[in-house]
């Protein structure tokens, strides 16, 4: 009995000796504060050795609990008290407070981070996408937070008891049935809709009188080069074989759809009017990825793809929805392609028809005088713009590259 | 049993070899060994990736900032101490390369299935124990070469770690596919076989040398699950040794199997008439089954502990088995949604969505069977348990993204994003992990006749567990906002600057999660030397490996293989005085707590078993 004495009085006098030294490292602290100006603690901040040294302390604090424990236990033991520390109840409370904590931090999530997300969908089928997005949410997260609250709830029901015993329940053909079947029937679900949609985004059927406007897009590390149609609403052959540095894209002049493609340096769509991008990549595989419209395809050298759909909303009619002033649309690319993969970017402007007639009219062909020569196509450039015109079309793209930048 | 027979004595004769420190510790050709060989390499890469990953987080989280730090510790990779964006993507590549290979594959089903097959099963040693030293020295070698790819020149592999070509054929491309990405291969085709040269023998140990006693259905959860990751492992590796010499003709010989129609500036490549897709699709052949390849044996081992401590049979054990069977199967024919939007066919993708979702099924049936378990349990929180319940709860967390991935439609505007880092990192990064750490806890006696300080286990499940849900529950929402992952850093897009405040949250719980092994590092290596010894079964577990003798001794069992009796999941029989009988115990010592269930029909133990119940308790007999 003298040994908890002993202890005791050990752990008083251990607790009066930190009680002494922090209040008085507090009251120097205090000292410190009102006699010196405060002291630069940046390059202290900076140091490695400061954090080594933070966690070496921490080490050391976790060392020092340890052993208060082990002589904690060691004490009750030498009292003959068989348990010492009830770890299966210690351990049972924390599931239970995880859970709380845990549940919690969900709600957080959700509502906090939940809204930074992506705002609706500006394309016709990206409507759908997030009706399925919707759906699936709301079942996945009642099945996330059910599961868990019944595991954590039986972790502390049922934790360790010495007079108890489990019941023995090796099986039960009902219940075991029940749930493949329902999981099994909600995804069913799931897979319809799923399929509906993904068929409806991806087999598209062609209306011969009201047929999508073609624009091309070319993937290189890291740019990406727009072509739209000219006139004829074609987008002529190219060929990579045809690269030299005046034809970047490597276009076939000797294609008559290919004379009056346009040179465009933003994407720029008339809203409400489906558009089918044709993909294709110069060099490595690259991802085109507009997040707002719900559209991502890759680029694949040697093999054009197409994504077809139809923006809904317009630029401006976004920034008055998200009331974010500098709101615009982008294109990433989201398929790794090299160093620069985190800045291969373009702005995408969807605006009402008239401006958009009105911004292509303003749009140079590929076709130079140079590329005429090296085609041997006749110098017969078509009536350029005028000058006026034509800096007012560089102008807002000037304008979106600082709203990049920023 | 003519075959265990021959091999007892077999034994016999070898078992006073005298063994030289070489033979015993290095060229070790015993299972129990060569486990521990995985297990402390697969620790040891496990350490390098976590370091790795800590790196490119510190970019992420601080993107203007400079560490000098960083450029004495990586010199010419950090100039000025920030990481170039070439190594970055060349951090992201190992990272990922060694988590999913060297330490989830080799590292986790090396070292379990080696140490467990033999033990559990009833048997000496794998079937072939030379061929299973030469599956830890290739993979050895895998890693070293792996590993030597940051000392030269141009720097490691950095196309990701799926490396797609181009990127990863053309030098060009990036500094990484030049003798970076060589030396990839290399190391990936030494890794293969070893793990073919392990899994070959997992599945003939477990067909054939299972002791007197142990039928299929007699064998615990661990064991199907090691034996169908080693089915599927055996049937989908070698199609990736196929893609990778194919993409070494490529880049070595010229050929142009995955390439075409490539310009580099102006330079016009000569290949023609190759897919890069084709790639992919060898690529993801493996790559999908190798999740499960990863998860599988986690999911055995949280099994099998879940149902010993909490004192309890599995509950549904055909269920678990058929479900398991299942997923080995279904995971054959998913792996094009990882190609959704890579421009293969639409028509595919739809396949592809149903058979994915329909893989949710078993799964759904695995996690409602560990949730029975646990009720009314008497649930022990030991550090297994712990890491195993863990494992379920991110198994959950997981697997409900992959609902989301899974369905083409919504992979569209996922495909890429942060939620696909959040959703595997997960369902298989932290599971498998936590399955793995668990079983090390559990297994632990076993390995090294000591056991590990529970206290300090407690304080490391305890931070990494919390911390690992802050690291990946917000990047589910970067995700939706439709942030790409690979990206060197978020600055150059408007819309990702308001994600700053969580990458730093991000990377500082990444930072203590980190922190948090350095009680497990220190635990596990201490207590190998100074541990607590441990009792022959400190969980009181009815497996056969708790029936060999503390000591490890060369042939496992000192006489005769034990003979098994009964099914591993005889815990709180009622009748029974002992809340577990081990499956060496014969029904004829426990009469009072047989079922009539437990004979499988076996009429003259059933006949016998109601004349017993009739002189000792009538009441029995009326079922």
């Amino acid at each position: 009995m003298s040994l908890i004495k002993v202890i005791g009085n050990k752990a008083m006098a251990a607790l009066a000796v930190i009680f002494t030294l922090f209040s008085s490292t507090a009251v120097f602290a205090q000292e410190a504060a009102a006699i010196a100006k405060p002291v630069d603690m940046e390059p202290v901040y900076r140091s490695t050795i400061f954090y080594v040294l933070l966690f070496l302390l921490a080490c050391l604090f976790i060392a020092i609990v340890g052993k208060a424990l082990k002589v904690y236990e060691l004490t009750r033991e030498t009292q003959g008290k068989s348990e010492g520390i009830n770890w299966d109840l210690i351990n049972a409370v924390l599931f239970v407070i995880f859970l709380i904590v845990g549940l919690y931090g969900v709600y957080f999530e959700y509502t906090v981070h939940g809204k930074m997300i992506l705002p609706e969908a500006a394309s016709e089928h990206g409507k759908k996408i997030d009706q399925m997005f919707e759906i699936t949410l709301i079942l996945t997260t009642i099945v996330f937070i059910a599961t868990h609250i019944v595991m954590f709830v039986f972790t502390y029901i049922y934790r360790y008891n010495k007079a108890r015993k489990a019941y023995y329940y090796p099986h039960n053909n009902m219940i075991e049935r029940i749930w493949t079947i329902v999981p099994a029937l909600v995804l069913t679900v799931l897979v319809l809709m799923g399929f509906l949609t993904w068929r409806s985004i991806f087999h598209k059927v062609e209306d011969p009188n009201n047929k999508p406007l073609s624009v091309e897009v070319t993937s290189s590390q890291f740019q990406w080069d727009i072509r739209y149609p000219g006139k004829d609403g074609i987008v002529g052959k190219k060929n990579y074989k045809l690269v030299t540095s005046t034809n970047n894209l490597g276009i076939d002049f000797n294609d008559r759809d290919s004379q009056d493609d346009l040179v465009a340096d933003e994407i720029v769509l008339p809203v409400n009017k489906a558009v089918r991008f044709t993909l294709t990549s110069k060099d490595v595989i690259h991802s085109f990825y507009m997040p707002q419209f719900r559209v991502q395809l890759n680029t694949v050298p040697g093999m054009p793809t197409q994504f077809e759909f139809t923006p809904t909303i317009t630029t401006d009619e976004m920034k008055a929805k998200t009331g974010d002033p500098n709101f615009h649309y982008v294109l990433l690319c989201s398929k790794i392609c090299g160093t620069n993969h985190f800045n291969m970017q373009k702005v995408v402007r969807i605006v009402s028809e008239k401006e958009y007639e009105e911004w292509l009219t303003n749009q140079k062909p590929y076709l130079t005088d140079d590329l005429r020569k090296a085609f041997n196509l006749p110098v017969t450039a078509p009536a350029k713009p005028a000058d006026s015109t034509a800096t007012a079309s560089v102008k807002p793209s000037a304008e979106n590259q600082l709203a990049l930048k920023k | 049993m003519s075959t265990i027979s021959t091999h007892d004595t077999h034994h016999d004769d070898h078992g006073h070899h005298h063994e030289t420190f070489l033979t015993k510790y290095v060229f070790s050709q015993d299972h129990k060994m060569i486990a521990k060989q995985f297990l402390i390499t697969g620790i040891i890469m496990a350490v390098i990736a976590m370091i790795l990953s800590i790196l490119f987080r510190i970019q992420l989280a601080w993107p203007d900032h400079n560490f000098p730090l960083l450029e004495q510790l990586l010199g010419k990779w950090a100039e000025g101490g920030r990481i170039r964006p070439d190594f970055y993507l060349a951090l992201v590549t190992i990272h990922g390369t060694i988590m999913v290979f060297f330490v989830l594959t080799a590292g986790l089903s090396g070292t379990f299935s080696n140490l467990l097959i033999p033990l559990q099963v009833g048997a000496r040693d794998m079937a072939s124990p030379f061929l299973n030293m030469l599956s830890y020295w290739f993979f050895f070698a895998a890693c070293v070469i792996m590993m030597s790819s940051f000392f030269i020149q141009t720097g490691p592999a950095a196309a990701g770690w799926t490396v797609y070509p181009p990127l990863s054929a053309v030098p060009k491309a990036i500094p990484g596919s030049g003798l970076g990405m060589t030396l990839w291969l290399i190391s990936m085709i030494l890794f293969v076989a070893s793990s073919l040269m392990g899994g070959i023998n997992y599945v003939s140990t477990i067909l054939n040398m299972r002791t007197k006693g142990m039928d299929f259905w007699k064998m615990p959860l661990t064991i199907w699950a090691f034996f169908l990751t080693a089915v599927l492992g055996i049937l989908s590796f070698p199609v990736l040794v196929a893609g990778v010499v194919l993409l070494i003709f490529d880049r070595s010989v010229g050929t142009s199997f995955y390439l075409s129609d490539m310009v580099f500036g102006t330079q016009i490549m000569p290949n023609e008439g190759g897919s890069p897709i084709l790639w992919q699709h060898l690529f993801w052949f493996l790559g999908h089954p190798e999740v499960y390849i990863v998860i599988m044996p986690a999911m055995g081992l949280s099994s099998e502990i879940i149902a010993v401590n909490s004192r309890k049979p599995i509950f549904g054990y055909h269920a678990m088995v058929y479900s398991l069977i299942g997923i080995t199967v279904l995971s054959l024919i998913v792996w094009g949604h990882h190609m959704f939007v890579t421009g293969m066919n639409p028509f595919l993708g739809g396949v592809f969505m149903i058979t994915t979702l329909i893989i949710a099924v078993p799964s759904a049936v695995k996690t409602f069977n560990w949730l029975a378990t646990l009720w009314k349990g008497n649930i022990r929180f030991t550090p297994g348990m712990l890491f195993a319940i863990g494992m379920v709860s991110f198994f959950i967390s997981g697997g409900l993204t992959g609902i989301w991935l899974g369905n083409a439609t919504l992979d569209i505007n996922l495909h890429d994003t942060y939620f696909v880092v959040a959703h595997f990192h997960l369902v298989m990064g932290s599971a498998a992990i936590f399955g793995m750490l668990a079983g090390v806890y559990h297994w632990f006696p076993k390995m090294f006749g000591r056991l590990m300080d529970s206290k300090l286990a407690y304080l490391h499940f305890w931070v990494t567990f919390v911390c690992t849900y802050l690291v990946f529950f917000p990047l589910h929402f970067l995700g939706l906002d439709g942030v790409p992952r690979r990206y060197y850093a978020f600055t150059e897009f408007e819309f990702m600057h308001k994600w700053m405040t969580v990458n730093k949250l991000v990377t500082w719980s990444a930072i203590v999660a980190g922190l948090a092994q350095v009680a497990f590092l220190f635990n596990f290596f201490y207590s190998i030397f100074r541990g607590k010894r441990a009792p022959q079964n400190p969980w009181e577990s009815n497996t056969l490996e708790w029936t060999t003798p503390v000591e490890r001794i060369h042939g496992n069992w000192p006489g005769e293989i034990p003979t098994v009796h009964r099914w591993p999941y005889d815990y709180s029989k009622p009748g029974s005085e002992s809340d577990f009988i081990p499956q060496t115990v014969p029904f004829s010592e426990t009469m009072s707590s047989n079922l009539f269930h437990d004979f499988e029909g076996n009429t003259e133990a059933e006949q016998i078993q109601r004349e017993w119940n009739a002189k000792n308790d009538p009441s029995k007999n009326n079922e």
